[in-house]
């Protein structure tokens, strides 16, 4: 099932008000492991997460999918970071972008059944969404994304405001999604997260790309002074 | 004060006996706005959904006179609607002047602007909850307008009730393209107007009395409609 | 949901059409304020088999829409207006039918003194000489023109603090007066049918200036090719017939007469 890849990202860059917010970015991936978009606050994580998606307008550079960037969307689900939910049970919303791909209705049910049952909400099914706590309403949004078996799902900082607890939770939802073949894009400024879940680092800062490079080395050996300086949790401005 | 305690009496008797005459113009009065409400939700929903979610040229012009268009005096749409449908005007040939037909569109036009309006400041919101998801699960166009409008069905529905009970109120158009034609096109409202103007004043407020009675009414009925619907979910 | 609303829609609209042929005839407040045609109608229905569906506005209203073409034929008391009406083609002749009078409504103390006044005219000129407070309808019907050329026969139309000119039909115009006791121009039979006199009575009545004759005009269907021609001159004959002479002078309200028929009849 691999049409997305390989993705190139060549001078890829977003302005708002004339000035660049994000880029000019430029790199490559194969599509094998986790990538770990890691960097401070305010470093463009999020705005590279959604150009890579194609919902944040790209003024300059391209980034190509190998099928194409309007069959590229579909292929890709998207989690942010303040859930959103829809206005309808937990089940509808797991079912909500089954329906949109024309699965019947009995069908899609049974799927939502299966997927709240995985993410601990089989209980809370056919209560409003709106009901939930922010960490479970995280993962009725993790589920829903799972829910159409993308091969790629992009997560921005989805454990930002939550505890030690639903943050594990979540992150072996997104272990065993790996381990099913599901590529992985994971923007966080939690170096743990990162280390327990990156194959690959993307390390942003400023709204560029500063170093990139597969998580053993960049954890071990990261070679400009502003990624060891992160690492040994300096604030990097 | 007199006359108010008439007229309270005087309504209750008429609906105790179920008065034939009150009962047709009653009827009249909820089928001619039930009717210009299901056209007008058909049309003013979609609108207003379309003017959350598209982004054209024109879009806040239009949303300013729709808004604008909420407070149209229905004396004025009764005018142009008459106009339009005199056996002079550009649709005289389909003899709809002084019928029900001609009420329904009166009033559709009164009260589509005001839903419309109502309709498109909770969509907004909702949308603005709701874009990033949606163009992230690529939805067209249709699904989106599908989505918003299920999702903020309980906002349309105050929206809808704003326009029935408009409608329902009405008197300056449908007087005017109606024609108050008894056992023809004579409603609760322009029955009032007829009665006031013989001094009929007792009358006329039972009438009143009536029509206040139906609106609350239809709106309970409609509310209870909508709980029952949603018991216990959102 | 909405094709039960279109059913009964249906049953609505079914439910004006008992008749086998309906026409729609424009008619003056003034005429339906009497009573008279809920006396007319369900003979006319008898008789002719045929449905008048009425629509009661102002004489100028109703010239309107019989020069619109959306009304069949008119019955209104406005000669004037009529022969214009005429002249201009849309109708081919005007039949008088019958007439009513015109009466001077006011507070029952009567501060201006009309009641023995010995003239319409000097009615009026007494109550601008007491300058006491006159509703005028003020919105071109035949009653307020009639009103217009009282005033001017009683020395010009005022444009004074006490004359109040409501822009409003007749019932409207009543209440006005009722609520400031003043003084009206009121046809006879609306005075008699209204519901809220309060203390105004009727002062002054009699010069024959005060007659309103009511005319009957089918629209000419040379230049409106839809009306129903055929049915608007069988309503003709009928109103000008014997029969419809005897329901119309037998016609009392409150004990009184107050149409007096003299339609030219064929017969």
């Amino acid at each position: 099932m691999s049409g997305l890849f390989p993705l190139s990202v060549t001078g890829a860059a977003t302005r708002r008000r004339g000035k660049r917010l994000v880029g000019p970015v430029d790199f490559d991936w194969d599509g094998q492991g986790t990538q770990v978009v890691l960097g401070p606050n305010g470093s463009g994580k999020t705005t590279l997460l959604r150009l890579l998606h194609g919902i944040a307008r790209l003024h300059e550079g391209e980034i190509s999918w190998a099928c194409g960037t309007a069959a590229a969307r579909n292929a890709q689900a998207f989690v942010f970071q303040r859930p959103v939910m829809l206005r309808r049970t937990v089940g509808e919303n797991l079912a909500y972008p089954l329906t949109l791909r024309g699965v019947a209705r009995a069908e899609a049910r049974g799927l939502a059944e299966g997927w709240a049952d995985r993410v601990g909400l089989a209980e809370m099914i056919d209560r409003p969404a709106s009901v939930l706590s922010g960490g479970e309403q995280q993962k009725l949004a993790i589920a829903r994304a799972l829910i159409v078996e993308p091969e790629l799902v992009f997560l921005d900082e989805p454990s930002a405001s939550l505890d030690g607890r639903a943050t594990r939770e979540i992150e072996a939802i997104l272990s065993d999604a790996v381990e099913g073949g599901t590529r992985v894009v994971l923007a966080t400024h939690d170096m743990g997260q990162a280390r327990r879940l990156a194959s690959r680092v993307v390390f942003m800062l400023h709204g560029r790309v500063h170093e990139t490079g597969p998580a053993h080395r960049f954890f071990d050996a990261p070679e400009t002074a502003e990624a060891r300086a992160f690492l040994k949790g300096d604030i990097v401005e | 004060m007199v006359d108010l305690w008439q007229g309270l009496s005087q309504a209750f008797w008429l609906v105790v006996t179920l008065d034939a005459e009150l009962a047709e113009i009653a009827l009249r009065s909820l089928s001619v706005t039930l009717t210009a409400l299901a056209l007008g939700c058909v049309i003013a929903m979609p609108l207003a959904a379309l003017l959350a979610v598209r982004r054209f040229r024109w879009r806040r012009s239009v949303i300013a006179v729709l808004n604008a268009l909420m407070g149209l005096p229905p004396v004025v749409v009764g005018l142009v609607v008459y106009v339009m449908l005199s056996r002079s005007g550009p649709f005289g040939v389909f003899g709809l002047l002084f019928t029900p037909t001609a009420m329904i569109i009166a009033q559709m036009i009164v009260i589509v602007p005001l839903m419309a309006s109502i309709a498109h400041q909770s969509l907004r919101e909702l949308w603005a909850e709701y874009h990033d998801l949606l163009i992230s699960m690529n939805v067209t166009q249709s699904q989106k307008v599908r989505t918003l409008l299920w999702d903020a069905r309980r906002a349309l529905l105050t929206a809808a009730l704003a326009g029935f009970g408009r409608g329902i109120g009405e008197v300056g158009a449908i007087m005017i393209v109606g024609g108050n034609i008894d056992h023809v096109t004579r409603v609760l409202t322009t029955a009032i107007a007829l009665e006031t103007g013989k001094g009929e004043f007792a009358l006329a407020l039972a009438l009143g009395f009536v029509l206040i009675a139906l609106t609350i009414l239809v709106n309970l009925l409609i509310h209870w409609l909508g709980q029952t619907e949603r018991e216990g979910r959102w | 949901m909405m094709m039960r609303l279109l059913v009964v829609l249906g049953f609505v609209l079914a439910s004006g059409a008992q008749a086998a042929d309906s026409m729609r005839m424009a008619v003056t407040t003034s005429f339906h304020n009497s009573g008279l045609a809920d006396v007319l109608l369900p003979e006319i229905e008898a008789d002719l088999d045929l449905e008048v569906q009425l629509l009661v506005v102002g004489t100028g209203q109703a010239l309107r829409l019989g020069r619109a073409g959306d009304v069949d034929a008119i019955l209104v008391h406005s000669r004037a207006a009529e022969e214009a009406f005429v002249a201009d083609g849309f109708a081919t002749h005007r039949r008088e039918i019958m007439y009513n009078d015109f009466v001077v409504i006011g507070p029952a103390a009567d501060p201006a003194g009309v009641a023995d006044a010995s003239s319409a005219a000097e009615a009026l000129s007494r109550i601008a000489a007491a300058e006491a407070r006159f509703v005028s309808r003020g919105d071109d019907s035949g009653t307020h023109k009639k009103e217009v050329s009282l005033w001017e026969s009683a020395g010009g139309v005022p444009a004074a603090g006490w004359y109040n000119e409501v822009g409003a039909g007749m019932g409207a115009a009543l209440n006005t007066a009722v609520g400031l006791g003043g003084y009206i121009l009121s046809d006879r039979a609306s005075w008699l049918n209204f519901g809220n006199k309060g203390d105004l009575s009727l002062l002054y009545a009699g010069d024959p200036v005060l007659f309103n004759q009511y005319a009957y005009l089918a629209v000419n269907p040379e230049v409106h090719g839809h009306v129903k021609a055929e049915l608007s001159a069988k309503l003709e004959e009928w109103l000008a017939s014997t029969r419809a002479g005897e329901l119309i002078d037998s016609y009392q309200l409150a004990g009184e007469t107050l149409f007096v028929f003299n339609a030219v009849t064929k017969e």
